[in-house]
Order: structure tokens, then sequence, then C-alpha cells
């Protein structure tokens, strides 16, 4: 817990008014049908930020496995999970947090990576080094990149 | 906090994909022997797979006419250096290969049963292993670094000889208990992305991931010469690149876990055609 809190405050993610609200991805709580209610940094997402997120191969890299048509000028969109349009009709605001969050707790076994997770990996490794993970280790995602990727989900409708 | 870069850079020449189905098309090698790239998947893998498919059906045709023709294959000069090295003399006893084996093609047939248990030293041994063995007990000379040129150029060099021949490794016996930890390895979801190579290579193979066209992840290719770093790759350098993009700790290339891994991957295609050393982007 400590751990991500010092990583992502190092990297300059979390605005320091938002702190306090910050829910640790230790702690975040997910309803039955793996949604999760409560925003995870108290400040509203920003859609045009979550766009970039998605299409960015040093951040979310969403594209590497889904397409989506309003980010064609993202070359190489990947075919693994179903295309994101219209997500915004298909799930709430809760279920893509949810579904961003660890999208394992929605879609048994998932192939998608868990944004919002610190612990229970195999062999975590320091980013892309191969080398072991060390005490900077912390969530794929920010709270506040999670909110912003939802806060552009929600606007993807057909 | 990147994600899924490492492999997915080599973008240049799968960009002319528009579908990503492996492709129907006939490797014919020098105009003369026809490889075996898709074949009923072996009895252990009946319930993964029907067919099981070598890397070259995913490559462009640009790279896979590349590997058709040893004149093209920029991979054939790092069979020719190992030639040479296998005249050499080297070590305290005065000896080259060619004191001991005849010619390279003498080889034909040892590549596609590799990695084989040895009996009388009781371990796995991969073909690195093998010719390190023969360099340190029989020539006194140094043992060549894991998947470093020298070793890698030999690799290629027995692997050629072979080419056409199905892969054909033993899974039982003296093998089971190191192919268990392979097939262990191979379905372990690794690292902060939760991959196992399964999720890839087997349930995904055919699609694109970013800029990637998927394919089984077959080693019947190996060694591999790579467009993207110009130089003759190893599979056990292969798999630590591999994990390293589920952003793991990795293992090294001639670790147990690999030889191990070696041993599983290789299993699961058993009745390809040797290819290496083959062209890949
Ligand atoms: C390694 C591949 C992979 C990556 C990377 C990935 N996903 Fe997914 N995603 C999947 C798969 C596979 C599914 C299908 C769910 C399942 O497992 O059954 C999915 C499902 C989804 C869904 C629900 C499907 C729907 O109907 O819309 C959403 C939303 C989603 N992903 C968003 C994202 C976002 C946002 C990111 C980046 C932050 C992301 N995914 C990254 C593989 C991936
Ligand atoms: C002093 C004789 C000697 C020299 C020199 C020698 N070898 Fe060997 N090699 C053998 C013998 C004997 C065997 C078979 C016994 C064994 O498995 O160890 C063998 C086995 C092998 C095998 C495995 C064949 C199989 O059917 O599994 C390979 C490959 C091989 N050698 C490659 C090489 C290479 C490459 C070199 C030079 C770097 C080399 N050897 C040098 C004696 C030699
Ligand atoms: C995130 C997806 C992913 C995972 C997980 C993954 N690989 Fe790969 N692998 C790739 C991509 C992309 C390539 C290059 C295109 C191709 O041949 O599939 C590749 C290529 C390979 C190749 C080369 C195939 C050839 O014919 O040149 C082998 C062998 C391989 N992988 C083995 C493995 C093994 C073993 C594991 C598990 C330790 C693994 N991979 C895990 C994505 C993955």
């Amino acid at each position: 817990m400590r751990i991500s809190v010092i990583s992502a405050a190092a990297l300059g993610l979390i605005a320091s008014t938002a702190f306090a609200e910050e829910v640790l991805p230790t702690a975040v709580s997910f309803n039955d049908d793996g949604a999760v209610e409560q925003s995870l940094s108290g400040t509203a997402g920003d859609a045009a930020n979550g766009r970039i997120i998605v299409g960015d191969k040093g951040q979310g890299n969403c594209v590497a496995c889904h397409m989506v048509n309003d980010l064609a000028d993202v070359p190489f969109q990947g075919e693994i999970g179903p295309p994101l349009d219209g997500a915004g009709d298909r799930w709430s605001e809760a279920e893509l947090r949810g579904i961003v969050a660890n999208a394992k707790v929605m879609f048994e076994d998932s192939m998608m990576p868990s944004f919002y997770k610190t612990e229970g990996f195999i062999r975590p490794g320091n980013a892309y080094t191969g080398k072991a993970a060390d005490d900077t280790f912390g969530p794929l995602l920010s709270a506040q990149q999670i909110e912003d990727v939802v806060a552009y989900l929600a606007t993807l409708k057909e | 906090m990147k994600i899924l870069t490492g492999a997915l850079l080599a973008t240049v020449l799968t960009a002319s994909f528009v579908s990503a189905d492996p492709v129907d098309d006939t490797l014919i090698l020098n105009e003369d022997i026809t490889l075996v790239t898709r074949t009923a998947a072996p009895a252990h893998l009946s319930d993964a797979f029907d067919e099981v498919m070598s890397g070259w059906l995913f490559r462009g045709t640009e790279t896979r006419a590349m590997q058709a023709d040893d004149f093209d294959n920029p991979g054939m000069i790092f069979v020719e250096k190992a030639q040479e090295s296998w005249d050499t003399v080297e070590g305290t006893e005065g000896k080259s290969c060619a004191s001991c084996h005849d010619g390279m093609e003498s080889m034909a047939g040892v590549k596609p049963t590799y990695p084989k248990w040895n009996e009388e030293a009781g371990e796995m041994r991969t073909l690195q292993m093998q010719v390190n063995a023969c360099r340190t007990e029989r020539m006194g000379a140094e043992a060549w670094g894991y998947d470093k040129g020298p070793a890698i150029n030999m690799e290629a060099a027995l692997s050629s000889v072979s080419r056409g021949l199905p892969m054909n490794v033993a899974i039982d016996g003296p093998a089971q208990s190191t192919w268990e930890m392979g097939k262990e390895l191979y379905y372990t979801r690794t690292g902060q992305l939760e991959l196992s190579c399964a999720n890839c290579h087997e349930d995904n193979y055919g699609k694109m991931i970013r800029a990637d066209h998927l394919s089984q992840g077959q080693i019947n290719g190996f060694p591999v010469y790579r467009l993207k770093n110009t130089k003759l790759n190893g599979s056990h350098s292969r798999f630590k690149g591999c994990i390293r993009d589920t952003r793991a700790e990795t293992y090294k290339p001639g670790s147990a876990e690999f030889i191990a891994l070696e041993l599983y991957v290789a299993s699961r295609g058993n009745g390809l055609s040797v290819e290496g050393p083959s062209v890949r982007n």
C-alpha cells in the first residue's frame, strides 16, 4: 500500500489536494457485478486526457488489444478484446471503472491486465527491464488516470 | 508505465497486413525441399489445437520469401561462420569438431531430437549444452556463452542440415519431469500484466496485438534471424523477451527454467519441419 502511494506521488500523478480522497489499489470496493461505484481519485475524470491514455503506448495502451474508431489516427490497433466503440452505451460509469481497475473481477480469468492493482503478481518486474520489481512498483495507471479513462469510455456512444 | 511495447516495436514489416489469418502458402526451400509448416497437432496438444503452424505462416510476403532461398536468407552468413569454426582447432586437446565428427551433414537428424536426455551426464541437454559438453570435456576448450554469437551460429548450422526433417523431441521417460515443468511455466501468468505464453500464443494466435501478428510461438524455426536486430536469436532469448513484455522478472538463457520451457515448446511443434535459421521481423 505504502509503496504505491510513494511511486504515484513521485511520478507527480496525484494532485496533492486529491490525495486525501484517493482510494488505494488495495482498498477498491467492487460490487457483486465487478463494478466500482466510488471515484478512485475523488476528482472528476478528464475525458480528453483519457482519450490520450487509451491510445498511448506509454500509458494505457488499450489499443494494443482493442480497436476504437474514435482513435482512427492511432495506427496498429489490436483485436484481442472487443472494439470499444459504444462502450458508453453498454456499461455504466461504475461498471467501466470496475473493468478498467481490475477486469478480472467482472470477467473471470480475463486476459485484460488489471490496471489498478499492486498485489498478487507472479514474478512482478520493474516495468520492461526484465529485472525484479523494486520499491518504485505501483499500479499500471494512477487513480486519476483511471478516472480519466472511464470519463473517456463513457463518451463512446453509438 | 508503458504497456506491451517491447515486443510490439517491429511495426515496419507487419504494416502491410490487412487480414490477420495465417497465409495459405507453401514453403519450398531452394526450389527443392517442401517444408511442413502446418500439420496435425501432437497428441499431448490435441485438446488445445487441431493443427500446429510454423511462425513462417504469420509473417509478411517479403520475409517469407527471404527464408525460402539460402542466398536471400541473412541467417546463412552465420551458418558459414559456424562451418569455419567446425574446422578450427581449439583447446588443450588440439582438436576441432571435425576431428571427431564427419562433415556438418553428418549431424542431419540431430536437431529435431533436442532438447534430449543425456544418460551418461544424467541431465536434459539443449543442443547448445551438448556442443559445450564436447568443447569442455573433449576439446579442452572454453564453453561458449548461452545464445551468444559462436553458440547460436553453431546451433544454426546444426539446424540447417536438418531442415525439412520433422521436430521429434521425446517427452516421456527421463524427459517427463522436465517436460511437466516446462508446461507449468507455459501456462503461468507472469508479471504485472499477468499474461502466460498460452494467453497470446494458444488463445489468440492469428490475431493482431498492436502491430504484431500473433503466431503459435513455435520454435521449429530457431535460431531465428530477426530483421529487427539483424542477428540470429536463440529460443531462450526469445522467451526472455516475451516474459519481459509481461512486465515480469525474466529467467536467464541457459537456466533450468528455459531448458524446460524449450523442451515443452519444442514438443508443441513435434511434426513441423526444422526450419532454422528462419527469418522473422
Ligand atoms: C492484453 C489485452 C488487453 C488490454 C491491454 C486491454 N484490454 Fe480491455 N479487454 C480485453 C479482453 C480480452 C476483454 C474481453 C473481456 C473478457 O476477458 O472476456 C476486454 C474487455 C474490455 C471492456 C469491456 C468490453 C466491452 O464490451 O466494451 C472494456 C470497456 C475494456 N476492455 C477497456 C479497456 C481499456 C480502457 C484498456 C486500457 C486501459 C484495456 N481495455 C486494455 C483485453 C485487453
Ligand atoms: C574428441 C572428440 C569430439 C570432439 C572434438 C567433438 N565432439 Fe561432439 N561428440 C563426440 C562424441 C563421442 C559424441 C557422442 C557422445 C555424447 O553424447 O556425448 C558427440 C556428440 C555430439 C553431438 C550430439 C549428437 C547427437 O546425436 O545427439 C553434437 C551436436 C556434437 N557432438 C557437436 C560437436 C561440435 C559442434 C563440436 C565442436 C565444437 C564437437 N562436437 C566436438 C565427440 C567429439
Ligand atoms: C503479450 C503477448 C505474448 C506473450 C504473453 C508471449 N508472447 Fe511470444 N510472442 C509475442 C509476439 C507479439 C511475438 C512476435 C509475433 C509472433 O510470432 O507471434 C512472439 C513471438 C514468439 C516466438 C517466436 C516465434 C517465431 O516463429 O518466430 C516464440 C518462440 C515465443 N513468442 C514464445 C513465447 C513463450 C514461450 C512465451 C511464454 C514464456 C511467450 N512467447 C509469451 C507475444 C507474446
